[in-house]
């Protein structure tokens, strides 16, 4: 029996990916720490949960989690342990990987049976297929790489109970700020997502970008020369110094398409550009391409789309 | 406050990169740099030199051609520099990697270590918590933010919807993103004083580090294939009714 050790961080996407990645390999045995990534492992097919009850764990960075998770990796010895890619589960797999002096895996997009996992390298332009050759298979599992299947199912549960060592308390959380992005999709998660550029011209005129992006339903992104130029906050970022994303569609509006944007969506499935230069790079890649003014082209469209809704 | 930062040098990103024969990262063309985030790294190491005083080490680990990275560093404002050269590097993985720098660490005096939050060119963002579990000093990541009075130290900690505010004592490990600052320039005064810092050079012996290269590493590369490049598709010039062939488009392709 395979044994495949998935970290559940919450009832998210990302994390229902992790899961069906890790039923496609073997049984999957998932750590939640709370109820909703608990019951999210249940319905994505989990054989076992740990349940793990922290008290305390969240007041404190990473630390807590980690000897929670290599005390697990220690006494499961699983075939594959698969994190989601975000900061939190690189953190925890690297010191994971650290305590068990084991190989490590990050942004992988697919991983076979035989432990073959795929990544991208340079940011999407080059493809690579590696394998563990210290220990089990310890990846993070980058966004957007499988399609959520819901297997619901009643894993077996195990609880476990941790106390938060002092060691663990080195870095404490002292608040949270939340800064809502409205309704709107996360980045790395969207299916669909709409970026301006530096073609955007105004802080202000990113409403005509987030108007498209509702209207599809979409994550809003930026350029870096439109987040330099603070027309957007920089988190919206997309490109190899902000957030590589991999929707179904991408439209790029007043986006040039330098390579550094290139690197950041190029793994989309299709691809829109509306720019004014019809020499643009981001033509070269684009699957419909519209020379013309983003103010005369995505107003219309909008209309268009509201007349066919 | 003395601050060790680390820099890597990568392959420009602006220009196309490749893997050479053995499936490493192909460094020998001209085109290396100085990985995109270090320089906030090292921007906020200077300011904090600034306002604190103290001592700010470039650490670097790689080829003799990376002391041109390291050279600019010093350029724009650190005082000394370690640069690990060894021929038995090439091939390590992070968490060799990690080992070797946690060895270089461990002769140095340091109130904290700063580190972009990933390389340019592996980009997997982990060093700063593989140098955590090494050390045993506490790592905050990802900051957009660094205030410090000189003992204790508490960041911003950037999440793609906010932050988390993060505190810690020092000795600590930090990683910056490019909202923190903006880093400077080398002045020509700074590149005439770099020719004079001291440089100290470092083997895997002299720091005692017998396992590393490939034999050494957890994972190994099998095969890497270029990705097709995409390929252009319609292109319609907008002469009116631009609009309208663009939600056209997304209808046929079922996203309206």
């Amino acid at each position: 029996m395979t044994d495949i050790l998935v970290y559940v961080p919450n009832s998210g996407k990302h994390a229902a990916e992790v899961l069906t990645l890790g039923r496609s390999l073997g049984d999957v045995s998932a750590i939640a720490f709370d109820d909703a990534s608990a019951s999210l492992a249940g319905e994505y097919g989990a054989a076992k949960v740990y349940r793990v009850d922290a008290a305390g764990a969240d007041d404190y960075f990473v630390d807590p989690k980690a000897t929670v998770l290599i005390d697990l990796a220690r006494s499961a010895a699983p075939s594959c342990f698969l994190l989601p890619s975000t900061d939190e589960g690189k953190a925890l797999a690297a010191r994971v990987a650290v305590a068990l002096e084991n190989g490590l895996l990050t942004d992988v997009t697919g991983l076979e049976s035989d432990g073959t996992a795929t990544q991208d390298a340079f940011a999407g332009g080059t493809i690579v297929k590696s394998k563990a050759t210290k220990g089990f298979t310890l990846a993070t599992v980058k966004a957007g790489s499988t399609e959520p299947a819901p297997a619901p199912g009643s894993p077996t549960v195990e609880a476990v109970t941790a106390s938060v060592a002092e060691t663990d308390q080195r870095v404490r959380i002292t608040e949270r700020v939340d800064e809502p992005a409205g309704d709107r999709p996360g980045l790395a998660e969207a299916r669909v997502v709409v970026s301006g550029g530096r073609g955007v011209g105004s802080a202000e005129d990113f409403a005509l970008i987030e108007r498209m992006a509702d209207a599809l339903g979409g994550a809003v992104g930026a350029s870096r020369a439109a987040t330099d130029s603070g027309f957007y906050p920089h988190k919206f970022q997309v490109g190899q110094t902000g957030t590589t994303v991999s929707p179904q569609l991408y439209v790029a509006a007043g986006i040039s398409g330098a390579i550094q944007h290139r690197a950041g969506m190029q793994t989309s499935r299709v691809i829109v550009a509306v720019n004014k230069d019809a020499d643009a790079p981001i033509f070269g890649m684009a699957d419909l391409g519209i020379v013309g003014d983003l103010f005369q082209v995505l107003p219309q469209a909008l209309e268009e789309i509201e007349k066919r809704k | 406050m003395n601050i060790v930062v680390l820099v890597k040098q990568v392959p420009d990103s602006g220009l196309a990169r490749q893997l050479d024969a053995q499936l490493r990262v192909d460094r020998n063309g001209a085109n290396n740099v100085m990985g995109e985030l270090d320089e906030y790294a090292v921007e906020a190491a200077l300011q904090l030199k600034e306002a604190h005083g103290g001592e700010v080490t470039v650490l670097n680990l790689g080829p003799s051609q990376a002391m041109e990275t390291v050279r600019k560093v010093l350029a724009m404002g650190a005082d000394k520099a370690v640069h690990i050269e060894d021929d038995a590097v090439g091939g390590s993985d992070a968490l060799t990697t990690s080992a070797i720098l946690a060895a270089a660490l461990g002769r140095l005096e340091w109130d904290l270590v700063i580190a972009g939050a990933e390389s340019t060119d592996s980009g997997m963002g982990v060093m700063p918590h593989l140098l955590a579990a090494r050390t045993g000093a506490p790592a905050l990541t990802g900051a957009r933010k660094i205030d410090t009075d000189g003992t204790a130290i508490t960041v911003e900690h950037q999440r793609t919807n906010g932050y988390d505010v993060l505190s810690a004592n020092l000795p600590a490990i930090v990683s910056v993103w490019d909202t923190i600052n903006t880093p400077r320039y080398p002045s020509l005064k700074g590149i005439m004083a770099a020719k004079r810092k001291p440089v100290e050079t470092l083997s895997l012996a002299d720091l005692g580090v017998t396992e590393a290269g490939p034999a050494a590493a957890g994972n190994e590369v099998l095969s890497a294939a270029e990705r097709p490049a995409r390929t252009a598709g319609q292109i319609v010039t907008d002469e009116g009714q631009g609009g309208v062939a663009l939600a056209e488009f997304l209808a046929v392709e079922k996203f309206i």
